[in-house]
């Protein structure tokens, strides 16, 4: 590891009205890996998410302190555009939500936003290569034009993936993404997790300690708004050096 | 016996069977058996025997028994003088009658007085015959229920039962109620179109009721003009008004307001809901009506009408204002926050999401909210009544004026009315048309904003 952290987090406190959701939470996400965040659930592994991206900004009572940087530049300061930076750290959601219209059209909406497609082809050529990354475009090259909510749950999610690499970000947040898909398309899933590793840093929130130990090199333990635990995945998983990693992982509470 | 006093002792009657029924099954209770109904259950179920099957009685005889009572009075000597069944008949009929029962004071004709005493008499024997079977009937069902209370009796769930039926019933009043008046619209605009052929009144485009060809009726009462100024004033000039402030206040409040704002203005959004409409017809013929003018003459048009289409349109879509932007704001909450996150996330800015993705995602709900929107402008009555004009005309000029197809309803059946006349009728002509659109429209919308419901569940 030469390069210095793509994300850095610093003592972040973030409050929802007069509840305290994270406390002190410092991490850092690293290029070219995935980093896990695992725990139980209403821990803050989402709220912490969301701080990465500013996706708090939109629940009026949330509030973020701390230090947050991507490629050292502080994501709170400012002059931080909060649209560029969202461009730049792309999200993934629990529960598959395609807008409604078509999957060409999904997929579209990110670079059409952004001004990325000078004309109609570099458009076309945008929509096939996200499409192909998120490893759907051969499942969909011929209904383009169907809705995007016509998929299956799994297609669903691997279009939203599509559509988030469309802008060609630099980190991408997944929260949960297979909490609601069957084995076969999580595999699916997890499959793409992998090849989309050596392009993107990416963060993974999962409840699921197989899925974790899967696809992550990093894992981050939170409890009660605490990071308890951060290191790498096989470490916290053959050998945690807190107790309350090790109760979590062989199944003690969750 | 008058009706209060029936209905007082039956009542009565009700209480002291509850009261009964309760103390007997108070009695039974003594053990500590449990029993699956509480006294008060028993009590009830006796009550509910002791009112219901007299009323149901009741209900029936008012419809079947002035009937009854004609017929006896028919019956008589004297009324072989009565003319032919028809127009006359029944008038003499119905002043008799009312001579009867005290409501006239002196006769047109010598026959109705003459007829009068016949009618009392049979009123008074019918009252009586009313009077015994609704007593007979109250102590039957009372007697019926009391026989009933034994400690394994499940008065709980009859009664349970009894009032589901009572609700049923009150609910199918309503229903049939419509039906009825449908029906008698049906029916008088059925004896309208055997007078004025239906391609006149629904194609032609010269409408003056008030002077018509006796020969050729039809002639005047093409009702194209009255058709087109509802949908200038109700469809297009209102809904320019009410769409746009409508949408853009629901995007405001369900988007951008925050919570405290939208705690005290979407109340108030809904008060204007409540408006009476008259007011909302005066502030039209007073208010806007003449600045409407104003502004047309400074603009150069000089024969402006100070009952413009644009001023009762302007005024009918504010007062749809709140109705547009109550439905939009359903449908743009019923959008889940799962596609704002979504666009938010890939960078969109607010305004671009709402404009890409949640007015879209919103629009089946939105538009269906709209065609509920025109529905309501159409049958609205009272502001065209003030602010519209009397005359139809086929202009698209909003500064001309131009009456609707319920200003024309009010204006037929207001003042002289003949009932059998082509003019009169024509009023029932229209309201079944203006009825016919506004029950496709209703279930066009509630079609396409309930299919757009079950598309986010
Ligand atoms: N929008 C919100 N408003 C208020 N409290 C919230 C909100 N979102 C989450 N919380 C609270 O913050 C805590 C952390 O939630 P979350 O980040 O969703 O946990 P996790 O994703 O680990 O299940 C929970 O106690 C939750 O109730
Ligand atoms: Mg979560």
């Amino acid at each position: 590891m030469t390069d210095s952290p793509k994300m850095t987090a610093r003592h972040v406190n973030v409050h929802y009205g007069p509840k305290q959701a994270i406390a002190d939470v410092s991490i850092d996400i690293e290029q070219d890996r995935v980093v896990a965040f695992i725990g139980p659930s209403g821990c803050g592994k989402s709220t912490f998410l969301r701080t990465l991206n500013r996706m708090n900004d939109t629940v009026p009572s949330a509030r973020v302190e701390g230090d947050i940087r991507l490629d050292g530049q502080d994501i709170y300061a400012p002059e931080m555009d909060v649209v560029q930076l969202r461009a730049r750290v792309g999200m993934v959601f629990q529960k598959p939500n395609p807008f409604p219209k078509s999957i060409y059209e999904n997929v579209a909406y990110g670079p059409r936003i952004h001004g990325l497609a000078a004309s109609k082809a570099d458009l076309d050529a945008v929509v096939e290569r996200s499409l192909t990354r998120a490893g759907l475009w051969n499942e969909v090259k011929d209904r383009l034009s169907d809705s995007g909510t016509a998929l299956s749950g799994g297609q669903q999610q691997r279009l939203c993936i599509a559509r988030a690499i469309a802008v060609d970000p630099e980190v991408i947040l997944m929260d949960e993404p297979c909490s609601a898909l069957d084995p076969i398309a999580t595999a699916k899933i997890e499959e793409l997790i992998h090849e989309l590793r050596g392009r993107y840093a990416i963060a993974i929130v999962t409840h699921n300690m197989q899925q974790a130990a899967r696809v992550s090199q990093r894992t981050a333990f939170f409890h009660l708004g605490t990071l308890v635990e951060y290191g790498a995945t096989s470490d916290i998983f053959t050998n945690p050096r807190q107790e309350r990693t090790k109760d979590y992982i062989t199944g003690r509470y969750g | 016996m008058s009706a209060l006093a029936l209905a007082l002792i039956v009542a009565g009657l009700a209480l002291i069977g509850w009261l009964v029924a309760r103390a007997r099954a108070a009695a039974f209770r003594n053990g500590s058996q449990r029993f699956s109904s509480l006294p008060g259950h028993h009590g009830w179920y006796v009550a509910l025997w002791v009112i219901v099957p007299p009323l149901a009685f009741l209900a029936i005889w008012s419809a079947v028994s002035p009937a009854l009572v004609t017929e006896a009075v028919v019956a008589q000597p004297a009324a072989a003088a009565l003319p032919p069944p028809g127009f006359d008949r029944a008038s003499i009929l119905s002043e008799a009658r009312a001579l009867a029962e005290g409501r006239a004071y002196g006769a047109f004709n010598d026959l109705s007085a003459r007829l009068a005493p016949f009618y009392a008499v049979a009123q008074a024997r019918y009252d009586w015959i009313a009077t015994a079977a609704a007593l007979l009937l109250a102590f039957a069902g009372g007697g019926f229920a009391f026989t009933h209370v034994r400690p394994d009796f499940r008065a709980r769930t009859r009664v349970e039962r009894i009032v589901m039926g009572l609700l049923l019933a009150a609910s199918l009043i309503a229903i049939l109620t419509t039906i009825g008046i449908v029906a008698s619209l049906l029916y008088e605009a059925a004896r309208f179109f055997r007078m004025v052929p239906i391609g006149d009144f629904l194609f032609g485009t010269h409408w003056s009721p008030q002077v018509l060809d006796a020969r050729d009726p039809g002639a005047n009462l093409g009702a194209v003009p009255l058709f087109w100024g509802t949908f200038f004033i109700g469809a297009v000039i209102a809904m320019a008004v009410a769409i746009p402030f409508g949408l853009m206040s629901a995007v405001y409040l369900t988007q951008y307001a925050a919570p405290s704002v939208r705690r005290w203005m979407k109340p108030i959004l809904e008060v204007l809901a409540g408006v009476p409409t008259v007011v909302y017809g005066y502030f039209a013929a007073l208010t806007v009506a003449p600045a409407v003018r104003d502004v047309a003459v400074s603009l150069g048009v000089t024969w402006a009408s100070s009952e413009s289409a644009l001023a009762a349109g302007l005024v009918m879509g504010v007062m749809i204002i709140p109705f547009v932007s109550s439905m939009a704001d359903d449908s743009l909450n019923a959008v889940p926050s799962a596609m704002r996150d979504g666009s938010l996330a890939m960078g969109a800015t607010s305004s671009e999401t709402i404009r890409k993705v949640m007015i879209p995602a919103a629009l089946p709900g939105v538009v269906g909210g709209v065609l509920l929107a025109i529905s309501r402008a159409i049958g609205e009555t009272m502001i065209v009544v003030m602010a519209a004009s009397g005359v139809a005309t086929l202009t698209a000029n909003p500064f001309a004026s131009a009456t609707t197809v319920t200003r024309q309803i009010v204006d037929l059946l207001t003042g002289e009315a003949e009932f059998d006349s082509p003019k009169t009728l024509a009023a029932f002509a229209l309201g079944l048309t203006l009825f016919i659109v506004t029950l496709l429209l209703n279930i066009v919308a509630l079609t396409v904003v309930k299919r757009y419901r079950e598309a986010y569940e």
